[in-house]
């Protein structure tokens, strides 16, 4: 029986506790008697058979009828699936989305179909490579299916492959693929790493348009997402949800396949990174001296080969298929088991180690846009009921935070660090001044279409996304980073931990009460 | 008179050029330059003045010069021994006080004016720069007969002479040259791009000469976009406050052009890119980077005084690209067809941005070295501007 999550009130007898800082990590002394530590439930127990228990799912939908009587031959069936930033890391080979999807075309070939097309719901992502897609899918199915151009990538640009569904009545337009729209049936195979994935979101989002995204990834939907985690006060969520009301109306009939996975984040070399550090033994110590020791040696594009190459031993803990939004309400709540930890009250001061990887530098570089998101934006909104940190508090992050971006991948990244963050760093200002043109950039736009780069806009819905947080702190500070880069960002930097707790006293006064979310691996805190 | 003073001394100016990279203020000290007592220069006619410098800005010439790294073109276009010095403010004998046009024109040198009223930087002959009465000099500051700014006196012709008002700080006519320099740039740039209504100007350097044109791109083309390249923290503040759309650090200017011109990139050239480019460095990476980033028949104004350049010109050929200088200043056509002297729209100009925000120090001309050194090194140093300051010298 995996334990449940778990609150540490420090005191003199506490160990350090560790902290992440991008690809490596560091053992930090926190002030006795007024901080505590929030530890991640272990993993739950994987499916035993992963098979069958897919195959039940769609022979046993929720609110829907089974799988084999949707298909019929001559039909147009669609297959979407959940793109490189989910899970994370990446899993172990067979992905659950290889298993689930040659479950389904078994069920399509049995009844005869055989006008098939997968396509992968990157929205604005970038284009996956050949390997990245055979690692996702199996060769089975990438060699069945992408030489015949039946299995792509999602192209928010291409205008003559896009169909406008309708207009919610708040005004938000809904364009998806045309493809899928056209399709006499669409399914969605998802991971639903975090409860802000799947449902609507899934199709509204993963298969849309810059036209239909910029309706709910704007700073006014985010700031107004208490959190994007709990669906009944996330502005996010409810925009994907009228959406969805438009796509049930004018869209095509969507079959949900919802997968959850457990938090089994590390591979055995690193497995002390998921482990409560009182509990480490000798072994795990010396696993901890030896890594960091021999990282610190280390060059930093192999630092990021070790660390892209993990893979993660996370297994499925539950799959559900049917009606979208019946679906997902079985998904969240599996999604929160696993996840879910209850903390008592709010803090002055939030510190959070940002690791190596968010979903969107894998097998790519954590540039300081993606630090920023990944603390404020991902990190800060893993809550319930109210945020961990006090509104007026001090968030303080560790990592590396260097001036370096991945060229191919994030290019406008680049140019949104160089030419947006030297003007301002308020989310609405710069949303107003800037998103336009990053958004209808025609380099951008190409190197999207054709390259592996994030669309244009792509860094603005990073920063959009930790503008909540901007809103609710006095202070972020960063650790260990470099300091012009930092400051570029808008926040404070600091050389030490101490440093950065004596930097902060100017907001929080000289004894704060200090929380450290001990994540990865993911949870949710339900502030009471 | 106290002057600073050039000497055609070859082995001090190898000498000079060879420690220059390491450190100016020893290049100054062993080079070509000297401190002297002399006496001042001769008037030539009833239509010359003498002229009490206040403040001399040292200039990029000024520094290349001293450093050794001027162009032997110069060679026969100046006259040794001279005092450098051309961003001059300074009282005359009446005590009125002036700004001084360095150019030593044709009515300087009593040759017919190119056009009536003319400007001693106008003319498409530049024969009467090396021809009597005067020795060769293409301006005060490198003319044997009329002396230069960094002394206690030099003579000026009346053509050069524009008198300031009383409330016209010295800190800011002392930058009235530079400005001037920015609006024959600028507006060089500007009747490039006059078919478009919203042009986009790229500023490669945001020293003394790029600010000034930056300030003049602003004044002159209201609806432009201007990204500037800047290296220093203080010339991006000052990009800023003087009109600058963007400023970015000069390995990102490519890209923001990019970014503003909505174009691609084919290997190492935007596909379109700047309708003009204002090169205020002036070397052969600022030169192959300005072509790289200007639109096809787009036009390059070489404001920064290059020397020898080795760049690959291919991209210039196919591209149709205008290379232009942009030496000096004279007579301008503005944008709406009417002509002016830049100088007196450089005062103009020099009164609304506040140039003295550009006078980062000064020196007297005992501290030569360290005013010479602090120039060198003023980017770094978080300066713009450096000039002597002869208010307080004693044989005024």
């Amino acid at each position: 029986m995996p334990r449940p999550g778990f609150v540490l009130d420090v005191d003199r007898s506490t160990p350090p506790i560790l902290f992440w800082r991008g690809e490596n990590y560091s053992l930090e002394k926190l002030p006795a008697d007024r901080s505590r530590v929030i530890y991640a439930p272990e993993p739950e127990a994987p499916i035993d058979d992963i098979d069958a228990a897919i195959r039940h799912a769609l022979l046993n939908p929720i609110e829907m009828d089974p799988l084999p009587t949707l298909l019929f031959p001559g039909m147009k069936l669609t297959i979407a699936f959940d793109d490189i930033s989910l899970p994370l890391p990446k899993m172990t080979r067979p992905d659950i989305r290889q298993r689930v999807i040659e479950s389904v075309l078994d069920l399509a070939a049995e009844a005869g179909v055989d006008d098939v097309h997968i396509i992968a719901a990157l929205a604005l992502h970038r284009r996956m490579t050949e390997d990245e897609l055979r690692h996702m899918l199996g060769d089975r199915v990438y060699d069945a299916f992408a030489p015949r151009g039946m299995l792509y990538q999602h192209d928010a640009e291409d205008q003559d492959n896009l169909a406008l569904l309708g207009e919610t009545p708040h005004g938000e337009e809904v364009e998806i693929n045309k493809r899928a729209a056209e399709s006499d049936l669409l399914v969605y195979v998802n991971i639903n790493l975090v409860a802000m994935d799947g449902g609507w979101k899934s199709t509204a989002t993963g298969l849309s348009s810059y036209r239909s995204l910029r309706h709910h990834h704007n700073t006014h939907t985010m700031e107004n997402s208490r959190s994007f985690m709990d669906q009944h006060k996330s502005e996010l969520h409810k925009s994907n949800w009228r959406m969805g009301e438009i796509m049930k109306k004018h869209g095509p009939k969507i079959f949900q396949i919802e997968t959850t996975v457990n938090n089994d984040t590390f591979p055995s070399a690193f497995d002390f990174l998921g482990k409560r550090e009182w509990e480490w033994n000798a072994r795990d110590r010396a696993k901890f001296v030896a890594s960091s020791a021999a990282l610190n040696r280390t060059p930093a594009r192999m630092r990021r080969n070790i660390f892209q190459s993990i893979e993660a031993p996370h297994q499925m803990t539950s799959i559900q298929a049917g009606e979208v939004e019946a679906v997902h309400k079985v998904t969240t709540a599996n999604v929160y088991r696993q996840q879910l930890v209850e903390v008592q009250g709010q803090t002055d001061i939030l510190t959070m180690g940002i690791p190596f990887i968010c979903p969107y530098n894998v097998n790519s570089i954590m540039n300081p846009i993606l630090v920023m998101c990944t603390g404020l934006g991902y990190f800060f909104n893993l809550y319930r009921n109210k945020p961990l940190v006090r509104e007026g508090g001090v968030i303080i992050m560790t990592h590396p935070t260097t001036n370096e971006f991945h060229p191919v991948h994030h290019p406008s990244y680049i140019d949104f660090f160089e030419q947006v963050l030297t003007e301002t760093t308020v989310p609405s200002e710069l949303e107003a001044r800037f998103e336009k043109k990053f958004a209808e950039d025609e380099w951008y736009k190409h190197l999207y279409r054709t390259g592996n780069a994030y669309h244009g806009v792509h860094p603005f819905y990073m920063w959009y996304w930790g503008s909540h947080a901007l809103q609710h702190c006095g202070k972020v500070i960063i650790v260990g980073g470099d300091a012009p880069t930092i400051r570029r960002l808008g926040f404070t930097p600091a050389s030490t931990f101490n440093d950065a707790l004596e930097i902060a006293s100017d907001v929080v006064g000289r004894s704060p009460t200090i929380t450290h979310f001990h994540t990865p691996p993911i949870m949710i805190a339900d502030v009471k | 008179m106290k002057a600073l003073r050039v000497d055609r001394s070859t082995g001090r100016f190898m000498l000079a050029r060879l420690v220059s990279g390491i450190d100016t203020g020893t290049a100054a000290k062993i080079g070509p330059l000297t401190l002297t007592n002399c006496e001042p220069p001769e008037l030539v006619n009833n239509e010359w003045q003498r002229v009490h410098p206040l403040l001399t800005g040292i200039c990029g010439s000024d520094l290349a010069t001293v450093e050794g790294h001027a162009s032997t073109y110069f060679e026969h276009w100046v006259s040794f021994p001279f005092v450098p010095g051309h961003e001059i403010v300074g009282t005359l004998d009446s005590g009125e006080r002036v700004v001084i046009e360095p150019v030593l024109g044709h009515a300087a040198r009593g040759a017919e004016l190119p056009f009536p009223d003319a400007a001693p930087g106008d003319g498409d002959d530049y024969a009467h720069l090396a021809m009597p009465p005067l020795e060769p000099g293409i301006q005060i500051g490198f003319c044997n007969s009329t002396g230069g700014g960094w002394a206690t006196e030099l003579i000026a012709h009346a053509s050069q002479i524009h008198t300031i008002a009383s409330d016209m700080p010295d800190e800011r006519a002392v930058l009235v040259g530079p400005v001037a320099g920015g609006i024959h740039a600028a507006l060089l740039a500007i009747s490039h791009a006059s078919t478009t209504e919203t042009p986009l100007f790229a500023v490669l350097g945001a020293g003394t000469m790029g600010l000034s044109a930056i300030a003049a791109l602003r004044k002159y083309s209201p609806q432009a976009t201007i990204i500037v390249g800047a290296r220093y923290p203080a010339q991006m503040r000052l990009a800023k406050t003087f009109g600058a759309t963007s400023v970015v650090k000069p390995d990102e200017l490519m890209r923001a052009v990019r970014h503003a011109a909505g174009c691609h990139v084919v290997g190492d050239y935007l596909s379109s890119g700047a309708h003009v480019t204002i090169d205020a460095v002036g070397n052969s990476d600022s030169i192959a980077l300005s072509l790289r980033m200007t639109r096809p028949r787009g036009r390059i104004v070489l404001m920064g005084m290059p020397s020898e350049v080795t760049t690959d010109l291919t991209g210039l050929w196919h591209r149709e690209t205008q290379l232009m200088g942009a030496y000096t200043y004279g007579t301008e056509t503005l944008p709406n067809g009417t002509k002016q002297r830049t100088f007196l729209m450089a005062i103009e100009l020099a009164n609304e941005i506040r140039a003295e925000q550009m006078l980062s120090a000064t020196y007297p001309l005992s501290e030569y070295q360290q005013a010479l050194r602090h120039a060198s090194e003023a980017g770094a140093r978080g300066a713009i501007k450096v000039a002597f300051d002869m208010r307080q010298e004693k044989l005024r």
